[in-house]
Parts: structure tokens; C-alpha cells; sequence
């Protein structure tokens, strides 16, 4: 199988020293769906960005449909398609009128055009909209055409930058359909890009976690968590004890349960403790006790089978909703 | 073919954005009508200054007015490169294959023929209160051209600092800093021989005055033809170079994302 996408040790620096990108390398089979997850600001978006021809990367290269992106950008625009994560038509324009643009900018025009631009509104269930100005479009309504602008030329490969962010629920469930259904008909090779755990583990047959601008790991989401043997135990620790002894008794706790026999990967962040044991309802008992001897109070106790967020936790030594507020905060 | 169809795509867009939204259209059209009277009053004197031969006020002024319109007119053409940034409609547009000079281009014409045709209004407007087309029907034709070519330069201009500075208040700010001062620095409300030898030397270089005095010499005078080809000649030259500029200032934008 020849790769549909091919990077190898991308690296980029926004001014004045942000490193969006530290050596990123992925590769994606043709005719498959590939998901980059990651929490804001890992360096996904900025990864389609140079896939598709947005921006340059300060080192490193890359071929898309087998077409370096450096040296060809143009070729490689004429073989993708893009969905960016903001809606791109032109909210005076119809949905007509947006289509028959994005037509011309790929050098389709006259009747072939019509063509293409009735049968992806047929195919997207925005015939009886094709007339009305996109600004009247509901949000979902918009997310169809934007999809459907990214495909009227037929890519080879598609890029989807979060397609789901802002959608309502049902909406959501309508474009993971839309998505499923462009993948097995017409075998394209996708990109996905998401920060939601559920999305990524339903929609891509392979994914990466991007964690601070690089792949930390790949594979297909049931390799990931069958790589994490056992469950996951989350205690919520009784919040006013963290500073002074208490933190210290906190770190002591740590360190106890470490010894408990068939618990490991115990971390503390956040008020939280997080460990992994081989038998979780077994553990549960020792775990609560080694705690109470060393003086931790505890809030709320949680057990789950594997999952995304614990492969990202397991990889990226925090998790995942934390380095997504993290983000948030450098952000703000 | 390809380009000037892509060309046209971005051309219409402008064209729906006029049609669609009334307001929009209502001030595009009245702004030449209150133009032409408001300046028209306040220099009606002009024809009173010992040494004045321009003849009538709104023989002068006319001119003057169309070429200060097509500057104002055409310089908020970035604004919309600016929203289209933030809309997401610019990254759609740059990832695809479409012809970048297309993208300028395309605003460029849109921007000429809005110009062109509140020229048409300042024109008429002015027959009705008694200018004198000395040059005919030739004349008018030629100063619509002259119109059209300053605003194509300032509309290129507009976008390049638009993708350059991609900010609303940049832009606002440019448009403001150099509408007066390019026409205060023209014959376009005062004669030549009327202001300070030092404003004269400017204006021998600023392309409003170029239109100023070609605009002027075709529609209003006996046509020069030597100062009306070579001013011609000027403005183009400007539109071609203005347009390759902004072209560039693309790559330039992109390369920042």
C-alpha cells in the first residue's frame, strides 16, 4: 500500500517563540481514515496547514498524493480537498453560487460544472437551499456545504480540521455518517483532526496523538488501549490539603500506593490521583487504605476500562482535559 | 481564459455584496450625489479668486470630485480581504489552485466599475446644474476611464496593505491618512497657479492630480492630447505595478500563517 500522506520531521516556530511543530512525522495509507487528536494547541491544525499547502514548515518535508507539498504546491491543491475549521463560503453568496465559485477556482466551468455543483447539492440534501444566501443556513446546513466545496473537485485526499466543533449533537452524529459513508464509497483517504476522544475513536481506522507539537503515539484506537493493560482508578482528592503537609502527605500516599501489589502508573495532578491497576475492583480496598493511613482525604473514587484519554494521559503524562484548559490559560 | 474566469467569480461576489444589502447600495449611490452638492456649495466662490480661469465652478469641480470619490471609493477595498481572514473564506480560497492574482485582480474590476458608474451619477448630477462637456461624449468617456484606472491602482493598493497589516484599524487608518492629503496635494479643488510652488512640485507626482488634470483636460477643455495620453500612460503603468504588489502581498500573508 502506497501512503496517501507522507511527513517526515516537520518543524515550525511561530514569532516570537512559540514552537508549534518539534519533528512531526505521520504517514497515511490511501483510502483510509486517519484521525489527529490532540488537545488545542498540540499542533494539528498546524499540521494540515503545511499539508495543505496553507503555510511552509521551517524544516522537514512532505508529500500529499505523492506530491511534495514544497515543491509543488499547486499540484498538491489541485489533489486535496480542505475543510477548514471556520466556515469558508461566502455568507452573501447561495449555496449555488458558493459551489459554482469553488468550481472555477479548481478550473471546472461550464456545463461539467453544473453538473457537479447539482449533484453535490442533491448529495448533501441542499437542493432546496441551493437558492437561499448561506447566512440563512443553519449551523449543520453550513457544515454540509462546506464539506460539499471541499469535494466538489474530487480530491484525492481530504482534510477535515475539526468538522464537528460547534455542531449540535444530532448535527455531529449527521457529519460522522457523512464522513463514514465518503470513506467506504468512495475510498478517499482522509485527515481528521479532533480534540474529541469519542470522535476519534469512532471515526479513524488509525490515529496519533499529538501532544506539544509531535506524534507521541500511532496506531488503531484498539491497539492503543489494549496496550494499556487493566483499568484506570481516578481518586478525587478532598480539596483544602494541598499545600504544606498536606502535600507532602499527598506525595507519600503516592509513593504507598506505588508498593500496593498490581498497581502502577500512578500520577498526581490536578487534585486528582490517577493509577492503573491489573484487578481495579481488587485494588480499590488497599488503594483507600494506604490513603487513609497517610492522613489524604478523599473526595470521589473512579473506575473505568481503558480508554482514548487514558492512552493520552499514559503518553503525554497529563490528561487530556488538563492540557486542553492549559492551552486555554497560555491562550488567555 | 481560466484566470479571467476566476477573475470575474471574485468580481461578481463584490457585485452580490453591492446588490444584496440596500444600505450598502443606498450610500454608494447617494455618496456621489451629496459629494458633488456639498462640495459644489462650499466651492462655489472659486470662480471670485482673483486669477482663477477654470471657468465655471462646476466645470472645475467635477473632475475633482470623481477622482477624490474614486480614491475614497476603492481604498476600503481591502476591508473585505480583512473579514474574509477572519471568516475562514481567505483559507478556503488559498488552499485551493485558484490564481492569486485572481483574488486581486477580481476586487480590482469590481472596484472600477462601482467607481464608474457613481462617476456616471456625478456626471449627470453635474450636467443638471449646468457643467459645460466641451469634450463630448469622448470627453466623459474619458474621464470615466481615468476614474477607473485611479481606483483599480488604490483598490490593489488597499488590498496589499489589508494582507499586510490584516487588521480593520490598519486599514481605516491608511484610507484616512492619505485621502486629504493626496487631494489637498491636486489641482482637484484648487487651480494649480492658485497654491504654494511646493504643493505644485507634489502634485507633479501624485497620481490623484494625474487623473486630476486628465480628467479635466478631456471632459471639461479642448482636449490635450499629449497630457491626457501621458497621464493615462502613468496610471496604468501604477494599476499594473499596485496590482503585482498585492498579488505578492498573498504569499506574504501565508507565509505568516
Amino acid at each position: 500500500m502506497t501512503a496517501a500522506i507522507e511527513a517526515i520531521d516537520l518543524k515550525k516556530t511561530y514569532p516570537p517563540d512559540v514552537q508549534a511543530l518539534k519533528g512531526l512525522s505521520m504517514s497515511v495509507e490511501t483510502g483510509t481514515i486517519f484521525g489527529l487528536l490532540g488537545p488545542n494547541g498540540a499542533g494539528k491544525s498546524t499540521t494540515v496547514r503545511v499539508l495543505s499547502t496553507l503555510t511552509r514548515p521551517d524544516s522537514g518535508t512532505a508529500r500529499v498524493a505523492g506530491i511534495d507539498v514544497l515543491a509543488d504546491p499547486i499540484g498538491v491543491r489541485r489533489a486535496i480537498g480542505v475543510v477548514g475549521q471556520k466556515h469558508g463560503g461566502a455568507p452573501e453568496a447561495t449555496g449555488r453560487e458558493n459551489l459554482t465559485a469553488q468550481g472555477e477556482f479548481y478550473g471546472i466551468s461550464g456545463r461539467e460544472l453544473r453538473g457537479r455543483v447539482a449533484g453535490v447539492l442533491e448529495r448533501f440534501g441542499l437542493s432546496d437551499a441551493a437558492e437561499r444566501q448561506v447566512k440563512t443556513y443553519s449551523g449543520g446546513m453550513q457544515r454540509r456545504l462546506d464539506i460539499a466545496m471541499g469535494l466538489l473537485h474530487r480530491p484525492q485526499v481530504l482534510f477535515l480540521d475539526e468538522p464537528t466543533t460547534g455542531l449540535d449533537p444530532e448535527a455531529r452524529v449527521g457529519m460522522w455518517q457523512e464522513i463514514e459513508r465518503l470513506a467506504a464509497e468512495e475510498r478517499m483517504t482522509i485527515l481528521i483532526t479532533t480534540h474529541y476522544m469519542d470522535e476519534a475513536d469512532r471515526l479513524a481506522a488509525r490515529l496519533a496523538i499529538v501532544d506539544r507539537g509531535r506524534i507521541v503515539v500511532e496506531g488503531t484506537a484498539a491497539e492503543l488501549k489494549s496496550a494499556l493493560e487493566g483499568d484506570r482508578i481516578e481518586i478525587e482528592l478532598a480539596a483544602g490539603d494541598g499545600d504544606g503537609d498536606g502535600a507532602a502527605a499527598r506525595a507519600g500516599a503516592q509513593l504507598a500506593l506505588e508498593r500496593i501489589d498490581g498497581v502502577g502508573e500512578v500520577s498526581l495532578g490536578d487534585g486528582t490521583l490517577y493509577a492503573r491497576a491489573r484487578d481495579g475492583g481488587a485494588a480499590i480496598p488497599a488503594v483507600l487504605a494506604a490513603l487513609d493511613s497517610h492522613g489524604v482525604g478523599v473526595a470521589s473514587v473512579t473506575m473505568a476500562r481503558p480508554s482514548l484519554d487514558d492512552v493520552y494521559l499514559r503518553h503525554a503524562g497529563r490528561a487530556f482535559r488538563a492540557a486542553d484548559s492549559e492551552h486555554e490559560e497560555v491562550a488567555a | 481564459m481560466t484566470a479571467a474566469r476566476q477573475t470575474w467569480q471574485v468580481t461578481l461576489r463584490g457585485i452580490r455584496v453591492l446588490l444584496r444589502n440596500p444600505a450598502y447600495l443606498g450610500i454608494t449611490l447617494t455618496q456621489p450625489i451629496i459629494w458633488l452638492l456639498l462640495f459644489g456649495a462650499l466651492f462655489k466662490a472659486i470662480t471670485k479668486i482673483p486669477g482663477f480661469h477654470g471657468g465655471s465652478y462646476i466645470n472645475f469641480l467635477t473632475p475633482g470630485i470623481v477622482v477624490m470619490l474614486a480614491v475614497s471609493s476603492a481604498g476600503w477595498s481591502g476591508m473585505g480581504f480583512i473579514e474574509d481572514m477572519a471568516a475562514g473564506v481567505l483559507e478556503r480560497e488559498l488552499v485551493s489552485p485558484v490564481w492569486r492574482g485572481a483574488l486581486n485582480a477580481g476586487t480590482v474590476l469590481y472596484s472600477a466599475l462601482v467607481v464608474s458608474l457613481q462617476t456616471v451619477l456625478i456626471v449627470l448630477l453635474a450636467l443638471a446644474l449646468g457643467a459645460n462637456y466641451v469634450g463630448g461624449l469622448g470627453g466623459v468617456l474619458l474621464l470615466i476611464l481615468v476614474a477607473a484606472l485611479l481606483a483599480a491602482a488604490f483598490s490593489s493598493l488597499s488590498n496589499g496593505v489589508a494582507m499586510l497589516a490584516r487588521q480593520r484599524e490598519a486599514l481605516i487608518g491608511a484610507v484616512s491618512f492619505v485621502l486629504l492629503p493626496l487631494t489637498f496635494l491636486s489641482s482637484a479643488l484648487m487651480q494649480q497657479s492658485l497654491v504654494p510652488g511646493w504643493i505644485r512640485t507634489i502634485a507633479r507626482f501624485n497620481p490623484v492630480n494625474w487623473a486630476v488634470e486628465a480628467g479635466r483636460s478631456a471632459a471639461m477643455q479642448h482636449i490635450d492630447w499629449g497630457l491626457v495620453l501621458s497621464r493615462l500612460g502613468l496610471l496604468l503603468a501604477l494599476v499594473l505595478i499596485c496590482a503585482a504588489l498585492a498579488t505578492r502581498a498573498f504569499s506574504t500573508y501565508q507565509r505568516s500563517l
